[in-house]
Order: C-alpha cells, then sequence, then structure tokens
C-alpha cells in the first residue's frame, strides 16, 4: 500500500497511439496498394538473431529515401548496424517506434513509392501495427518508472508552476525570458521528461536552469495532471459498477500499486503482533472528541511518541548495507479512495500537537478525496498505520511498502473477557496490533519492544495530550 | 618542438594551399586528406598573429653584434662542421630522429627553447592520457548498471581534483626525465635556447639576455611543432577560456563547460569532463560531430559518446566571440552560422575549451634568411621532409618533420618523419608512407584508425578503378570484450577484394587504440589480407576481433593462387 502513489498518474493513453482501426475494412484497400507500398522488414543481421531492437530511426516520416541509404539502427544480439534502403522512395510510416523489439522478417517501416501514397500507407500501418505497437507498450512503462523516481521528495506546488516564467526571467542572460539558460543535461531531461523548459524556475549559477529544476518542474507537472484526469477515470467505472466478465486494465494508480506491490516481495518481512487494552485511550477519546480530535491522529499520536523512543523502527534499508535513519517521524495513514488507496502524511506526528495533528488529518483527507495531494504529502512517509477497525476486522497482515521499515495493522477495539494477574476475570475493551517489518534493520526484538511502550502509552495515554497550546 | 600527439587536431587542413605543390608532392595529397582533417572552425588563417611569447622576444633581439660579424658570410656554407645534424625542437619528433641519428654514428645536437619533450609530453598526449586514465575509472566506477553485471559493490566513487592533477603533472615530468635522459645517454648535446636558422647549414641560439651561439651542421631539422590554435575574436584567460595548455594542469572541473571543436582534442576533454561531473556543450563549425573520422565510425561513436552523456551540441555555427568570465558574469560565447554568418545563439557557460586545432610554431625561426616562405606558418616540404623554398626549389640540407610542416599533425608521424630524415642524410633513400601511420582517440571506449576511410577509399577507387570492398566485425562478438561487459564497438575493414589490399582500418571499442597496430603493421609491410588471415591470435583477446575482420573479408580467387610468405617451419 502506500508509497504506491508516489506515482506521476501519467495517463496511460497516450502509448497507445496507434489504435487498430478497424482490420477488415482496411484489407481490401491494402492489397491493391501493395504493389507501391513496401514493407521494411526487420532484417537478419546475425545468423543468431531472432529479433531486433529499434535503436533509432534515422529518417521521420515523410523523408525521402534514395536507394542505399541509412534508414534505421538496429540493435542485434550481436551488434548495432545500420540498415538500409533497398527502394528508393518515401519513408511513408514507421511502425515500430525507437526501443520498440521486432522479430526478424516482420515489417517494421511503409515505404512509399511516391509522396501521393504516403497517408495511403499510413492507413495501412494503422490497421496492421499490430506487433510494432505491442511491443513499444511494453517498453514505455519503464520511462514512467524512471519519472516516479524522478518526483523529489519537496516538489513545487502546482500554483508555482504559474510563477516560474517570472523566475527564469531574472536570468541576466535570457534577456527577459526571450531565451532559455539551461545546462546540457538539464535539456536532455527536459527532453526525455517533455518538460517546456520556459516554465522551469533556474536554480543553478546564476538562475540557470540545472537537471533538478527540470526534476522538479516534471514532478509539478505530473501532479497536476494526475489531479485532472485522474477522477474521472476512476470514478467512472465505480459509478457504472463492475461490468462482469470484463478485463478493466489498471488506471495509473492502480498500475503504480501493482508495481509497489510486487516490489514488496523482494524485501524480507516478518510479523510480530500484540494486544493492547484501549479502555484509556477510549475514555480519553471520547472525552476531547468534541474538539475534533479522531482516533486515527490518536492512534498516529500514539506511534510516533513510541518510534521517538525505538528510532530502529522508524529506520529503512535503502541499499541493502545500512540502516537508513530517518530525522523526522512521519507517519503515513492508508486511505481507501474510490479506485485505489492513498496514504496521505502526517509529518513530524511526535512533535505537533494532537490538535493539530486532528486538523492536519481532516485537511489531508479533504484533499485526498479532491485528489490535490501534493507529492511531499503522501510520500514522505516513515511509518505505515493501516486501520482496518471501523469494518470490524479484528486482526490482519499488511505488506511493506517500500522504501520504509515498517508498517502496522491495526484491528478493532472489541470488549473482551480477561483474566487479570490478580486471578480475576474481568471485561476489557482490546485491540490487536500487527506490524510488518523490514528484517534487514528491523529485529524481533526491536519490535517487540517497540509494541511494548506503545502499549504503555495507550494504555496511559495521558502523554498523548501533552504539549497542546489550548 | 613537437607534434602533439594522437589527440591533436590539426588546423583546417583542407583550406590550406597545399595544392600548389602538389606537381612537387603527388604522393602527399591523398595523405593530406583526413587524419588532420579534423577541420574545426574553417577560419581564414589571415588573422593568425600567433604571439608565442618567445618567438616574439627572440626578434626583436635579432641583430646583436655577434651576428652580423658572423652574418657577412651567410650566403656560404662553412667547410667543416659542428654537427652532423643539429635538430631544432627536442619533442618527440626531434626525440625520435636524434636517437636515430645516433644510432647511425651522427653527431647530433638538438635545441630546446623549453622544455625537453614539446607538447606531446608537457602539455599533450602524455598528461591527456593521465586524466583519460582517470576519466576511464570513474566511469566504470560511477556506472552502477556495468558493476552489478560483473557482480560488484562499490559505495559512492569520488575524486580529488588536485591528486588528478598532480598525476597527470607527475607523469608528464616522469616521461620528460626520461626523454631527457636517454639522449644525454647516448651523447646527444642538449642546446638551451630558441634556435635560428641563419644561413646553409648554421644555427644560431640563445636564451633572452644572453649572446647568441653560433653552431654549423651538415644537415638541419626543423622540429619546432606546433601551439593551440585560437581563431581570432576568442579571448584567452587561462581560467575560463583555455586551451588545451591550460585543460591539462585540470586547475577547476567547471559545472558547465562548452568545447569548440568536436576533433581528437575536443572529444578526448568531453570524456574527462564528463567523468568528473561536468556537463559539455560541443560547438563544431561543420554539420555534424567528430567530421575527420569514417562516418560510420563517427556515427557509433555520437551513439556511445556524445548522446548518452551530459553532453549536447551546436554543429554549422562558428563562435565569433567569446568573453571570459569576469565581474560575476559567465563567459560568453556568441555564435554565428557558418554559412549565412548570421547570429544565431548567445551561450552563458562556466568555462570554455578552445580545441579548434593547432597552429605551427614557425615563427622566428629564420627561414627568410634561407628564402623560405610559410604557407600559413607551415614550412612547406617535399615527401622526403626537404623544405622547398619561395621560389619552388629545395633547400639542400634542410628538413622539417611533425606539426611544423602539418603533414600529419601526430607525434609518432613526427618521430617516423625524423627516422625518414635521417635514413637520407646516412645514404639510405626512404619515404615514409604516411597511409600507414595509425592515430587514436583516447575515449572510452577508444577510436583508432589507419589508411583512408571509407568515403576516401571510395573516390580513390573510382579514379583509379577498382573495386572496393568493406568487412566488419563487432565487439559483442568477441570472448574477451564481453568478459570485461564492454562489448560496445566495431571495427571495419575497407580493402581491395581483387587483390587484397588493406585501404583502411577503423576501430571503435575497448582498447581499440593498441589494437590497430596489427592492420598498420600489414599496411606499412604491404601484407595482404589471404595472408594475415592465416595468422593466429591468442584466445580469448580483443585482438581476434582484427582476426575475425580479416577472416570474414572476401577476397576473390585469382588473388590467393600464390602461396603464403613464409615457408613452413617444422618444430
Amino acid at each position: 500500500m502506500a508509497h504506491i502513489l508516489q506515482t506521476s498518474f501519467l495517463p496511460s493513453t497516450s502509448t497507445l497511439r496507434r489504435a487498430p482501426i478497424s482490420a477488415s475494412k482496411r484489407r481490401s484497400q491494402s492489397l491493391r496498394v501493395k504493389a507501391k507500398i513496401r514493407e521494411i522488414f526487420m532484417p537478419a543481421l546475425s545468423s543468431t538473431m531472432t529479433e531486433g531492437k529499434i535503436v533509432s530511426w534515422m529518417k521521420s516520416e515523410g523523408d525521402k529515401l534514395s536507394k542505399g541509404e541509412s534508414v534505421v539502427v538496429v540493435e542485434s544480439d550481436k551488434a548495432d548496424m545500420d540498415v538500409e534502403s533497398f527502394h528508393e522512395g518515401f519513408l511513408a510510416a514507421i511502425m515500430v517506434e525507437e526501443g520498440g523489439v521486432a522479430p526478424v522478417g516482420s515489417a517494421i517501416a511503409l515505404l512509399a513509392e511516391t509522396e501521393d501514397e504516403i497517408a495511403e500507407a499510413k492507413a495501412k500501418s494503422q490497421s496492421s501495427s499490430g506487433i510494432g505497437s505491442a511491443q513499444v507498450v511494453k517498453e514505455k512503462p519503464k520511462q514512467k518508472e524512471e519519472l516516479e523516481q524522478a518526483v523529489p521528495a519537496v516538489a513545487p506546488t502546482a500554483s508555482s508552476t504559474k510563477t516560474v516564467a517570472l523566475g527564469s526571467a531574472v536570468h541576466p542572460a535570457s534577456e527577459g525570458g526571450k531565451r532559455i539558460v539551461a545546462s546540457p543535461y538539464a535539456k536532455k531531461l527536459a527532453k526525455e521528461l517533455k518538460v517546456d523548459l520556459g516554465t522551469v524556475v533556474g536554480t543553478g549559477p546564476l538562475g540557470r536552469i540545472v537537471a533538478k529544476d527540470v526534476e522538479a518542474a516534471a514532478a509539478a507537472a505530473s501532479v497536476v495532471a494526475a489531479a485532472l484526469p485522474a477522477s474521472p477515470a476512476i470514478a467512472a467505472p465505480v459509478a457504472s459498477g463492475i461490468e462482469l466478465g470484463t478485463v478493466v486494465p489498471f488506471t495509473t494508480m492502480q498500475g503504480a500499486v501493482s508495481r509497489n506491490m510486487v516490489q514488496s516481495l523482494s524485501v524480507p518481512t516478518f510479523r510480530v503482533g500484540y494486544t493492547i487494552t484501549t479502555n484509556a485511550l477510549d475514555a480519553l477519546y471520547k472525552k476531547i472528541k468534541s474538539k475534533g480530535v479522531t482516533m486515527t491522529a490518536l492512534l498516529a499520536k500514539a506511534t510516533a511518541l513510541a518510534l521517538a523512543q525505538h528510532p530502529v523502527v522508524n529506520s529503512c534499508c535503502r541499499d541493502g548495507n545500512s540502516f537508513t535513519y530517518n530525522s523526522s517521524i512521519n507517519i503515513a495513514v492508508a486511505v481507501a479512495i474510490d479506485g485505489g488507496l492513498i496514504t496521505p502524511v502526517l509529518q513530524d506526528a511526535d512533535k505537533v500537537d494532537i490538535y493539530t495533528l486532528s486538523r492536519k488529518w481532516k485537511e489531508l483527507v479533504d484533499k485526498a478525496r479532491a485528489k490535490q495531494l501534493q507529492p511531499h504529502e503522501y510520500n514522505t512517509g516513515t511509518f505505515t498505520l493501516s486501520n482496518l477497525g471501523m469494518f470490524g476486522v479484528d486482526r490482519f497482515d499488511a505488506i511493506l511498502p517500500p522504501g520504509t521499515g515498517a508498517i502496522m495493522a491495526v484491528g478493532a477495539s472489541q470488549p473482551a473477557v480477561v483474566a487479570s494477574k490478580d486471578g480475576r476475570i474481568g471485561m476489557k475493551n482490546q485491540m490487536q496490533v500487527n506490524v510488518t517489518a523490514d528484517h534487514r534493520v528491523i529485529y524481533g526484538a526491536d519490535l517487540a519492544s517497540f509494541l511494548q511502550t506503545l502499549a504503555k502509552i495507550i494504555e496511559d495515554p495521558k502523554d498523548l495530550t501533552l504539549g497542546h497550546e489550548r | 618542438m613537437h607534434s602533439i600527439c594522437s589527440q591533436a587536431t590539426a588546423v583546417p587542413r583542407s583550406n590550406f594551399a597545399f595544392d600548389s605543390h602538389a606537381p612537387a608532392l603527388p604522393t602527399s595529397k591523398p595523405i593530406n586528406l583526413r587524419f588532420c582533417g579534423l577541420r574545426k572552425e574553417a577560419f581564414g588563417f589571415s588573422g593568425l598573429t600567433h604571439s608565442c611569447s618567445s618567438r616574439v622576444r627572440f626578434t626583436s633581439r635579432g641583430h646583436s653584434k655577434r651576428i652580423s660579424a658572423s652574418a657577412e658570410n651567410n650566403g656560404t656554407p662553412p667547410k667543416s662542421f659542428d654537427y652532423d645534424l643539429i635538430i631544432i625542437g627536442a619533442g618527440v619528433g626531434g626525440h625520435g630522429a636524434a636517437l636515430h641519428a645516433v644510432e647511425k654514428g651522427l653527431k647530433t645536437a638538438i635545441i630546446e627553447g623549453d622544455v625537453v619533450g614539446g607538447t606531446c609530453v608537457n602539455r599533450g598526449c602524455v598528461p591527456s592520457k593521465a586524466l583519460l586514465a582517470v576519466s576511464g575509472k570513474m566511469r566504470e566506477l560511477q556506472s552502477e548498471h556495468h558493476m552489478k553485471a560483473l557482480g560488484l559493490q562499490v559505495s559512492a566513487a569520488g575524486y580529488d581534483r588536485q591528486g588528478v592533477a598532480d598525476h597527470a603533472n607527475n607523469l608528464a615530468s616522469k616521461i620528460r626525465s626520461n626523454l631527457t635522459n636517454s639522449m644525454k645517454a647516448l651523447g646527444v648535446d642538449i642546446l638551451t635556447g630558441f634556435g635560428t636558422v641563419v644561413g646553409p647549414q648554421k644555427v644560431k641560439y640563445g636564451k633572452v639576455g644572453f649572446p647568441d651561439n653560433i653552431v654549423t651542421a651538415k644537415d638541419i631539422i626543423i622540429a619546432t611543432g606546433s601551439v593551440p590554435f585560437v581563431p581570432k575574436g576568442i579571448e584567452v584567460d587561462g581560467k575560463t577560456v583555455i586551451t588545451s595548455d591550460h585543460a591539462l594542469k585540470l586547475e577547476s572541473v567547471p559545472d558547465w563547460i562548452a568545447i569548440v571543436g568536436s576533433g581528437y582534442i575536443g572529444l578526448e576533454f568531453s570524456d574527462v569532463y564528463t567523468a568528473l561531473g561536468s556537463e559539455v556543450t560541443f560547438i563544431e563549425a561543420l554539420d555534424q560531430l567528430m567530421p575527420g573520422f569514417d562516418p560510420e565510425i563517427g556515427k557509433l561513436a555520437q551513439r556511445v559518446l556524445i548522446n548518452p552523456r551530459k553532453i549536447d551540441y551546436h554543429t554549422g555555427v562558428f563562435a565569433t566571440k567569446i568573453t571570459p568570465a569576469k565581474d560575476g558574469k559567465p563567459v560568453t560565447i556568441e555564435l554565428i552560422d557558418a554559412k549565412t554568418k548570421e547570429p544565431k545563439d548567445t551561450l552563458e557557460v562556466d568555462a570554455a575549451l578552445i580545441a579548434t586545432g593547432r597552429a605551427p610554431f614557425t615563427n622566428g625561426l629564420g627561414l627568410e634568411n634561407i628564402n623560405v616562405e610559410t604557407q600559413r606558418g607551415f614550412v612547406p616540404v617535399d615527401e622526403r621532409m626537404r623544405v622547398i623554398d619561395a621560389n619552388g626549389n629545395l633547400v639542400p640540407h634542410l628538413y622539417c618533420i611533425g606539426d611544423a610542416n602539418g603533414k600529419m599533425m601526430l607525434a609518432h608521424a613526427a618521430s617516423a618523419q625524423g627516422i625518414s630524415v635521417v635514413e637520407q642524410v646516412t645514404g639510405r633513400d626512404h619515404v615514409l608512407n604516411h597511409l600507414s601511420i595509425p592515430a587514436a582517440c583516447f575515449t572510452h571506449p577508444e577510436i583508432s584508425m589507419v589508411g583512408l576511410t571509407e568515403p576516401q577509399a571510395r573516390e580513390k577507387a573510382e579514379k583509379e578503378g577498382f573495386e572496393v570492398s568493406v568487412a566488419k566485425t563487432s565487439f559483442k562478438a568477441n570472448t574477451k570484450a564481453l568478459a570485461e561487459n564492454e562489448g560496445e564497438g566495431i571495427a571495419k575493414l575497407i580493402y581491395r577484394p581483387d587483390n587484397g589490399e588493406i585501404l583502411g582500418v577503423h576501430i571503435f571499442g575497448l582498447h581499440a587504440a593498441d589494437l590497430i597496430h596489427e592492420a598498420s603493421n600489414a599496411i606499412a609491410l604491404g601484407t595482404r589480407i589471404q595472408d594475415i588471415k592465416f595468422a593466429v591470435h591468442a584466445h580469448p583477446t580483443l585482438s581476434e576481433v582484427l582476426d575475425e575482420l580479416f577472416k570474414s573479408a572476401k577476397v576473390k580467387a585469382t588473388a590467393l593462387s600464390h602461396v603464403p610468405v613464409s615457408e613452413p617451419v617444422a618444430v
């Protein structure tokens, strides 16, 4: 769960540029034009080559080709080779994009004899682009991942993208914004991440745009983009219900969840459970509920205070070689929203007083519903809480979000018959918590003592309301 | 003093009026074509007011009494000589000539006004190789993907700039002292001061402020080398606008450096700077980067050495004005379109490296005393390196080798020319085959070449009416390259299928610079493909890339009829 959502919510449709058009309709036409429109095939560059990857197209659609001219660079199992055109004509349609893979002998582009036939050839390529686009789609998610990684912890807010043009105009060299001064790598990144350099604030020497500025801008842009198209896309299936017997592709958010879940399999996790008596906490909650305090905030606060005493449980393992001790305690709380889930983060939950924390929580939930959370509001968590108690679930098991050390699954608090040490039998409200942790950094004893501390805090919750200004 | 080693870009060769000697040097013409043809800014050389400080000073003290006294008999050569051979300039070319002269029993002196070793050892190939060694290692350590594939784990690689700079400097000092000692040990007299030809077989030398000395020699070799060429409009301050001379000291590693010129020097420095964390912008006057390389090699090199790195480029533009950084302002570079001459862009960068080629260092050599006119600074010579005077006649006993004659601006070419001259003056006629001289660019991976490029070969073939074939092999199929996880690269052979003659070989890949010699030796010795393909290569080695290359060439059966050169020996 959780970090799942540090995604950029890219509309996934962009990769399907060549949506197949009814093939049957075109067939007769394509037969007719075959004589003049030739296919360029993936060549066999070595005896062992079965498929080739398009490294780059040296010509663009519409370019004139002479016989023997290099058209495309193909990477085989052995080498990168230039592929030459055997005929004269115009490169009418590219069927396998750069980065795409095609089997030897399959068509990768169409060559039209005359300029007039380019349109025909294009139409033909759309009807038969099977392999090409399928393979390209496979390649694309990689780029998207890169983009996600590029999302920095703190991104400029959406509104700041507006002010940007002013920012870059400050550069003495930019001649009042006419000229953009960006470093070579910043330009490369901008092209890759499709960022308009004109809207980027430069923070480099003399206001020059450097790589990190582009990354920040890309992150900000993706959040803005996410907020808009994501809602109708996700809302639609929910509103109309689920159509049985259909296969529905993941939304970007769901895709991100899926990847993070699979990624979590590479982390050696283990679980430790604990039963905590909540009578005192329930009483406190009843008392301060009217001041806007929520149970989520109370649990987050209690967890944060316990974490403050056990920094190792707030750590994570980034590279497999070291502990990363986080400087602040940021409690991420999983929230279900339609079609997915998101983890708004209560930052510095150990330091912020319970009332402020509760207000902050409400604000975050509202933002999450409106899909307006900024990246730093959902991807900076150091410890995650997942609470299914409201559904009556008494215990469950959570998957550790990649990049963090531990997650706590909280069950419902229920009255139970308890035997006390002095031999009596009584009724107590109890809830079960179950912590999943990365055993590379957090060991059994660490979790055990953390849970002991947490239980103490919850069973004697006076500390939870300390430090408030009211 | 010195030819600049393989990393040097030559000054715009094609612009030179070499054609004026064309009848005199028929063989040298094709040679001139491209090795050094990494043309940069094709500025007219009219603005070449190269103030090589000490030389200029030298002319001002031109007429001391002592000289005017001796100048009376300038016109007549002396009867007996102080030396058999005097070499002006102790660079790699002069050094090579001196060593060979001693071997041939000549009494030899070498005149050096600066430091022994010349450009190559002090400001060229030698220190740059030290920097490139560092950049290669940094690249490897930084490539997490590469390391992972080998199963290695390395935590963050970093470097200490001063340490890297010291490595380059120490290497230069060491090689310089090796060079000096080798000449001293052999009995070569090292005369200190700037040498000037005062008449036939007569040279004077001396330091500023000291009386000049006159020495005579039976033969004289000019080997004064070259200096970085800086087009007009570019102000070099040595800090933010620099030439290779400054860059090799690595006094700073700028965040963003523009490199004017994408030939050998520019390319190698882009390799160093990007490995050390800089971003690079190339400014190239021609329409494509890396002009002068075989086009196919150039394309691949661009794909590997430019595109994936933090490099961008402007092609088809001249840098008309470059102003160093000062008062908090960055270095500004004004670009104009190379064809239309219209202003195109202005760049603001942290530093600019001028790698637009090399200009000959021949001012103050006294060539006017013997009626020799330089051509854009180069000393005109024939194919035997004999100096040609203003009337087109050979100047007896006077030779010019290396960068100063501009035939092929490579350190080892200068040395080879020097050896060729010594052969001639000791009674054996010798003409150096420049087509057998290899060249290399020490990027990661390296680029190397010998002989003709494919377009040159095709042009020649058309003119002379023979057929040209091309064979290629890839490093991706080589065991050793794959073991190193460095499978990127190709080798390309251009040959005549009718007789198996090797016309050119171009290599881009791991250790290409070391691999080229099998091909260059074959060209030098006239070995044909049908013979060399039976030579055995150790397995697994990178040399098998060339083995495979020769084996994949298809020489026509008619050429195969004769038996391999060497007789089999039973063991």
